[in-house]
């Protein structure tokens, strides 16, 4: 591995929830990064926050790490979860809550609960 | 260089020739758009999988501040 992926597969390895995103998630600096960062903070999940603009061999680096062009990029306990996209569906249908149920992972059921009625 | 609509979804075609491909122009300016793309061979692929291949069919056009696209919402699916 190079010394980015072993960088990378700490990071993911010490947290639990791990995003990739640009910004921080106090200050999410692209909309997407926004999008997840919002509906992690919403569901008062505890995550790291990695912010790629601070890092460009992160920012290349995580792309051939997880064989994703895009960022955000979502890893729970070690495994790369999905974009965008994928969180928004995911949290719409109620697969994100699973996925945190089964790895152990403290969310806020209601405020969930909400995100999916506002979207209904 | 902003990519047209027609041009995302000839690349998409190459890959995946019998897919139903939508491609929306999000906010007019030819650089956000979003794709939905339904085909067979998502079968017994996971989101991941399935957007991974799409992304690959992209061939580079999304890296980042040198791709030509900035911005795609995806959305696969497999046939009903």
């Amino acid at each position: 591995m190079t010394d980015t992926a072993t960088q990378i597969q700490t990071q993911i390895s010490d947290n639990s929830v791990v995003l990739y995103m640009k910004g921080t998630k106090e200050m999410p600096q692209c909309g997407f990064s926004s999008k997840v960062a919002g509906v992690l903070n919403y569901m008062g999940v505890e995550f790291a926050d990695v912010n790629v603009l601070a890092d460009e061999t992160i920012r290349q680096g995580i792309k051939e790490f997880s064989d994703w062009p895009t960022v955000p990029q979502l890893y729970v306990k070690g495994e790369f979860v999905g974009g965008c996209d994928i969180i928004t569906e995911m949290t719409l249908s109620g697969e994100l809550d699973t996925l945190f149920a089964e790895n152990g992972v403290t969310f806020d059921k209601d405020a969930a609960d909400k995100i999916r009625e506002a979207n209904a | 260089m902003p990519m047209q609509a027609k041009d995302i979804e000839d690349l998409i075609r190459e890959t995946f020739p019998n897919a139903a491909i939508t491609i929306t122009d999000l906010a007019g300016d030819g650089n956000h758009y979003a794709a939905e793309v339904i085909d067979e061979s998502f079968k017994d692929k996971n989101r991941v999988q399935q957007q991974r291949a799409v992304y690959a069919a992209l061939k580079g056009k999304m890296d980042g501040s040198h791709g030509e696209l900035h911005a795609l919402a995806l959305t696969t699916k497999v046939p009903e």
